[in-house]
């Protein structure tokens, strides 16, 4: 599950590069002024000469129109296609992100230009902003939204719990689709029956705050366990703070 | 105050410890010291709270305190085979009944005569009420088994009344099995103690249910009040707590784990099978019913805080009153008014023992710290006994222990003393027991059923460890 993570991530920054070196791509539009002209010998000018495709990103199967413009050019040529017009336009349809590379000659020497035409391939998420029917995972979801702990006797969220619930908020509002359980839970000194009330209010502070963060209420089921299910069962104080808990899982 | 029931005598609570350890220490020397401790413990304990103090009395002083009773080995009045079994069962069954009623001074079996008298002509009472007996009153009578028929007939005489000596008969006509020995036993003893106690109706018909643990799970159980007739009433594979019988006998209301956490339940004895009770929402736990059994009161997270609701006996016309954030719950009615409710909340931080009146007025706090929980409101509606412990907190050594508190004065006295972790208290019928789950080492699953006299003599287990919650019937 980690791995899968890990992947996730990196083609998110893959993507992200892609985009990044498409935009730069669509800016050398401007720049004009080619930096491989050479010193001519004669007077003739070298060509000028840019290439644009709209969209710069598509996805697989979809077309996008390449739009190029050269002046004193003798011979245009784009890589993949061939000889072309000195001006004109063409709509192509690559099978994987390309690179399409433009040569300008004339006499007075060489001048290239490159467009980056990025084609989303349905592997690659589209952004991890879209995740409408996505529960996710246990392994991320336990990394993201992580139990509380509360002090003794008590159902204030400590700082440490205000951090995992922001933390746990954020991602729970980037995945709409996942339903929660609350679980609260006690050690197990004190009275069953009130200890049963001390855990909905534990359950009860982890919903309200999840919910002033913006997740909706009716997405959260919150349960009490009191002391009824314990973690951990030896008489100290680490361990009965380990049962001292509001318990994150995925209500599936 | 008003006085209880044929009261004959005043006994203030330093009296029923002192008197106690009088009597023990005639009996047994050896322990004097250590109950002289014990009992000088009680008295510094209780002496900061109980301020002059003259007239904070038990149940256990109503009636005539201490009658010198003498029960005879029953007469077998036929042949048949079951009979010295079944006599055996009835005996030793109401001795035991007539020793655990707290008001009377029994005759050991050994110092009472060799004969065995079935019938009022077959008596001498001067045989009973001369040393070394001296018993003031003999219940006596025969048993016999006759077509399947378990036939007893029990008598009563003040041995000291040698004209008019009889008391009372009773005759007792059942099927032949033991555990009707033993119930036809409980109902004489019952008889003789609402006789010579004042009018208090005997427990020893009474039942006790309570909460056993067993593959993870938790079941409601039920047994006699000496711990006879154990056997279960649910089987739900669920964790269920908190057994609440009606006042009628007919139900029993308690929570259980669900998919939506702890929800009331309501197990019709009279059918065997749960009843609806309706469930709106939040956790729900905690039952007790009003005297009248035609109301609910229990800890309800419906709002999303626990607060105190009351609804009819299915669940519906439901009503909320406690309004603060906090815990709110195990509530307890007064059984003489029904117009007062003690609970626990924890809205100032630990819990602490409250009361008010069943509209939700009237809030008064009666623990002054510590860790309180678990009340139960006593008969005669003038006492509550809880579980608390007074030096509650992480590395303290404080002990759970069972209270008793006087609810006009907030007196206290503590009932138990270094036996490990009690709670759960609840009182019998006559106000002279409470029932308590203890558990020695104080881990949760030790817990077993014990049984005291108000004044915090007479313990005794009636349960194996593993049962807990223990909620005593109502009549």
């Amino acid at each position: 599950m980690i791995a899968h993570r890990t992947t996730f991530w990196n083609k998110a920054a893959l993507v992200a590069t892609l985009a990044l070196l498409a935009a730069s791509g669509c800016h050398k539009k401007q720049a004009a002024p080619p930096s491989s002209a050479m010193a001519p010998e004669n007077n003739t000018p070298p060509p000028t000469a840019s290439i644009t495709a709209d969209p710069p990103a598509i996805d697989l199967g979809q077309s996008v129109v390449l739009n190029w413009r050269t002046s004193n050019a003798t011979s245009v040529s784009i890589d993949g296609i061939g000889e072309v017009p000195v001006n004109g336009t063409q709509t192509v349809s690559p099978s994987s992100s390309t690179n399409f590379h433009l040569v300008a000659k004339n006499d007075g020497g060489t001048t290239e230009a490159n467009v980056r035409v990025t084609v989303r391939v349905p592997e690659v998420p589209a952004a991890p902003a879209d995740n409408s029917g996505d529960m996710g995972s246990d392994a991320i979801f336990h990394a993201k939204v992580q139990d509380i702990f509360f002090g003794y006797d008590s159902f204030d969220l400590t700082p440490e719990a205000d951090t995992s619930i922001t933390a746990a908020a954020a991602y729970l509002n980037a995945h709409p689709a996942i339903k929660i359980l609350i679980g609260g839970y006690c050690d197990d000194r004190g009275s069953a029956e009130y200890n049963i009330t001390l855990g909905e209010n534990r359950a009860n502070a982890a919903k309200t705050a999840l919910v002033s963060a913006g997740v909706a209420g009716d997405r959260i089921r919150v349960v009490s366990y009191g002391k009824e299910k314990q973690f951990c069962t030896e008489e100290t104080e680490s361990c009965w703070q380990q049962n001292r808990r509001g318990q994150f899982s995925i209500d599936r | 105050m008003p006085k209880p029931f044929g009261s004959t005598s005043e006994i203030i609570g330093e009296e029923i410890v002192n008197s106690f350890v009088r009597r023990l220490r005639a009996r047994n020397p050896q322990r004097w010291v250590t109950l002289s401790l014990l009992s000088s413990l009680v008295l510094l304990l209780s002496g900061s709270t109980l301020r002059a103090q003259d007239t904070f009395h038990l149940e256990t002083s109503s009636g005539a305190t201490s009658i010198r009773l003498a029960a005879a080995n029953f007469k077998p009045s036929t042949g048949d085979a079951n009979t010295s079994t079944f006599k055996n069962t009835f005996d030793t069954t109401l001795f035991a009944d007539l020793s655990a009623a707290g008001i009377f001074d029994m005759v050991s079996k050994s110092l009472i005569p060799q004969s065995t008298p079935g019938s009022q002509s077959e008596i001498s009472l001067a045989q009973w009420s001369s040393a070394p007996a001296s018993a003031a009153m003999v219940a006596f009578g025969n048993l016999g088994v006759q077509n399947n028929r378990l036939i007893v007939n029990g008598f009563l005489d003040d041995a000291k009344n040698t004209q008019y000596p009889q008391v009372f008969a009773k005759q007792y006509n059942e099927i032949a099995t033991d555990d009707n020995a033993r119930q036809v036993a409980h109902r004489f003893a019952d008889e003789i103690i609402f006789r010579l106690s004042g009018g208090t109706p005997g427990i020893a018909e009474s039942k006790i249910f309570y909460v056993k643990r067993g593959g993870g799970n938790k079941e409601i159980w039920e047994m006699d009040y000496d711990g006879a007739n154990q056997h279960a009433i649910t089987h739900l594979g669920e964790i269920s707590l908190s057994p609440r019988i009606s006042p009628d006998n007919s139900r029993i209301a308690f929570s259980s784990l669900g998919r939506n956490g702890f929800q009331i339940k309501m197990f019709s004895l009279l059918l065997g099978r749960l009843v609806n009770f309706n469930s709106v929402g939040g956790t729900n736990l905690s039952p007790a019913w009003s005297p009248s059994g035609q109301q609910l009161a229990f800890s309800s997270s419906r709002t999303g805080d626990p607060e105190i609701w009351v609804t009819d006996p299915q669940g519906n016309v439901a009503h909320r009153i406690t309004n603060y954030k906090g815990p709110d719950v195990s509530p307890t009615w007064n059984p003489k008014t029904g117009a007062q409710i003690a609970w626990i909340s924890g809205r100032t931080g630990l819990p602490q023992l409250y009361i008010m009146d069943s509209d939700g007025s009237g809030v008064t706090r009666m623990t002054d710290g510590g860790y309180a929980t678990s009340p139960s409101w006593s008969p005669n509606g003038q006492f509550i006994t809880f579980a608390w412990d007074r030096k509650y907190g992480p590395g303290a050594p404080g002990g759970q222990d069972i209270y008793v508190m006087e609810v006009a004065t907030k007196r206290w006295i503590q009932l138990t003393h270094d036996m490990g972790r009690c709670d759960f208290p609840s009182w019998s019928p006559d106000g002279r027991h409470i029932a308590f789950a203890n558990s020695p080492d104080g881990i949760d699953s030790h817990n077993r059923i014990m049984t005291m006299l108000v004044d915090g003599t007479g313990k005794r287990a009636l349960t194996e460890s593993g049962t807990d919650m223990p909620n005593w019937s109502w009549k």
